[in-house]
């Protein structure tokens, strides 16, 4: 015995082209959705990644405008300010002060880096505080310089592989025709840390000038102790500005809302496109079936049968179009990423879009919910058939 | 005759139809009886109202006045019209349709076509062996066809037993050979007049086909609306 959601399917079936339209508009409105919840859900999490990936709470930095420390913390920066090394010490007096390190940030053009030549960012980490912080690197080949004066490196994962350099090669610092030893080479982290160079901090500050400078002292909390106290107590210290993680965090999601919401619209307004797109299939449907559907009446159909027929092909149209839209999403989030990637302030290091089960049935009941509502119109006409009406169509 | 061994029992049909300011009368005052068992053929010149009396009779439009009882129950023209739903529910209760254009499915196949009526209702007494019924129509070879694979006098043997499915008292049909050869024609007129004989269904047809219409125990002529 044929079952009526067979019944549904079938008919689905009869206009292949149509129904594939169709299930393609939903399915791209859905693969928009999923993309935007993931992007939702997978911005936040790769900038808690990076944020976490620091190794500390708190960062200290010279007085200077906010954004600017802020993009210190994430990517590094060119025209910075300095602060006076005494500061690194002040910090470690505070009792909720559990352990700090002290940096120097330097970034240098690099003709020779890529086609038009980029930015090297080399940063100059003490060696006796920096590694223990940063626990979970892991190297690929050799290990962490010990000697706070000398000329070697550690590179990140991509620094190396644009540089193709190996533990034991030498690095060209540009205009300063100077040459460091690489000693280690970093496993990927999936942070701004891959793109990075680490040099003891002696002997940055002697090979750029700057003996005796900090750009910015990271602190870690003890676990037991108050961040906003200790951030409080921060600010008494002359010339130097306080950014918590939290404060970074919410100035960068504040930066990139608009971009948010831009994205959001954009899949409000598809999904809308492809619901027009699914009554208007359906009610093509329904017409071009009125005989047919007025027959079914005459063979016992209540109106509710009808009703539940055409609401189960529009059911039907939704589910497969909302698969197709996760199919999809899953398939592309690579290129979803770069085009997201084009149109923020500033991204995290990992992976922007993420998919998940929830997420992807999230957005399969909201597009099925959505989908069903729009069905409700084409399903209650077709519900309102009466025979007699589709006989003398006949007739005519 | 008790009213209970009646099929149908109608007094004084009439239906009008309005187009613009124009008033039609499709049916005038129609009384008649049918029998179980009958077996009825409407005759008549197109526009006299024929298919017009085989909808109401068979529920699926309305009279504009008179009296309508199917198996001794009234369905027209004691109280209120009945609703929609109503007139479903008696539709399945007591009738079979078969039109002259078939309505078969056409992504479905005989089986499947045949099976669609229990997708929304299953008598008590529905038949359970389809392929038995087939083979009495003499389509069982066809059972995975689809509609557009069959000629049409199997496709109106495939309607005929999708008629039969919920094993209706009465069979409604409508031009059942009008889009037939003489031949086929021939074929689906024993094919009824067997389900009559044999089954004891009561069958009422609308037809031009006057030796179709010489298969039947009565043959009611209509003119402008009367009989």
């Amino acid at each position: 015995m044929i079952r009526i959601w067979q019944i549904a399917y079938k008919n689905l079936l009869r206009k292949k082209v149509r129904t594939i339209l169709t299930i393609t508009g939903i399915a791209l409105s859905g693969w928009v959705l999923v993309s935007l919840l993931g992007f939702n859900k997978g911005y936040e999490n790769a900038l808690n990644k990076d944020i976490d990936s620091m190794g500390y709470q708190v960062l200290v930095a010279a007085k200077g405008c906010p954004y600017e420390a802020a993009t210190l913390m994430l990517k590094g920066g060119t025209g910075l300010r300095y602060m006076d090394e005494g500061i690194a010490r002040d910090i470690l007096k505070y009792d909720e002060v559990k352990e700090i390190t002290p940096m120097v940030m330097q970034a240098v053009f690099d003709p020779n880096k890529g086609e038009n030549g980029g930015i090297s960012a080399y940063l100059g980490v003490d060696p006796k505080t920096f590694p223990g912080m940063k626990g979970y690197f892991t190297f690929q080949q050799g290990k962490w310089f010990t000697d706070p004066n000398a000329n070697d490196a550690v590179m990140g994962y991509e620094a190396a592989e644009l540089e193709q350099r190996e533990v034991g090669d030498k690095i060209l610092i540009p205009e300063k025709n100077l040459e460091l030893t690489v000693v280690g080479v970093l496993k990927r982290t999936g942070t701004q840390d891959d793109g990075t160079i680490f040099v003891p901090i002696r002997t940055v500050q002697r090979i750029f000038g700057v003996t005796g400078k900090l750009t910015a002292v990271g602190v870690q909390v003890d676990k037991n102790a108050k961040i906003t106290d200790v951030e409080q107590k921060m600010y008494n210290l002359p010339d130097v500005q306080v950014v918590s993680l939290a404060q970074v965090k919410q100035t960068i999601i504040g930066l990139v809302s608009t971009a948010r919401v831009m994205v959001f619209s954009i899949a409000v307004i598809a999904v809308l496109i492809a619901m027009v797109g699914v009554v208007n299939t359906i009610l093509m449907s329904v017409f071009e079936r009125f005989q047919e559907i007025g027959i079914l009446k005459s063979m016992g159909a209540l109106p509710r049968d009808v009703f539940r027929l055409i609401w189960i092909e529009t059911f039907i149209l939704c589910v497969l179009g909302s698969v197709a839209g996760n199919v999809l999403a899953l398939g592309l989030v690579r290129i979803t990423d770069i085009l997201i990637r084009r149109l923020l302030p500033y991204s995290p290091t990992g992976s922007l879009v993420m998919i998940d089960l929830p997420l992807a049935g999230m957005a399969m009941v909201a597009i099925i919910g959505v989908g069903l509502l729009a069905g409700l119109y084409p399903a209650w006409k077709a519900a309102r058939i009466r025979p007699i009406e589709s006989m003398r169509n006949q007739e005519a | 005759m008790n009213d209970r061994d009646m099929a149908i029992h109608a007094a004084g049909i009439s239906k009008i139809y309005h187009r613009g300011s124009e008033k039609i009368t499709a049916l005038d005052g129609v009384s008649l009886q049918i029998e179980k068992g009958d077996f009825v053929a409407f005759i008549g010149p197109s526009g006299s109202g024929k298919t017009t009396l085989l909808n109401i009779l068979g529920c699926l439009d309305n009279p504009t006045a008179g009296k309508l009882a199917i198996g001794g129950t009234s369905v027209f023209g004691e109280g209120p019209c009945l609703s929609e739903k109503d007139l479903t529910r008696i539709r399945r209760r007591h009738f079979g349709y078969i039109f002259q254009n078939f309505y078969l499915l056409p992504t479905l196949t005989v089986l499947e076509n045949v099976t669609v009526p229990f997708s929304f209702y299953r008598k008590e007494n529905a038949l359970t062996d389809i392929p038995a019924l087939l083979a009495s129509l003499g389509i069982d070879q066809r059972m995975d066809h689809l509609p557009g694979q069959l000629s049409g006098g199997e496709m109106q043997r495939v309607a005929i037993a999708r008629a039969l499915v919920n094993r209706p008292e009465i069979l409604l049909a409508d031009e059942p050979t009008g889009n037939l050869d003489s031949k086929r024609s021939r074929d689906i007129g024993e094919v009824l007049r067997s389900l009559n004989r044999d089954q004891g269904i009561t069958i009422i047809m609308v037809t031009h086909n006057t030796e179709l219409a010489g298969l039947a125990a009565r043959k009611i002529e209509l003119k402008d609306g009367k009989i």
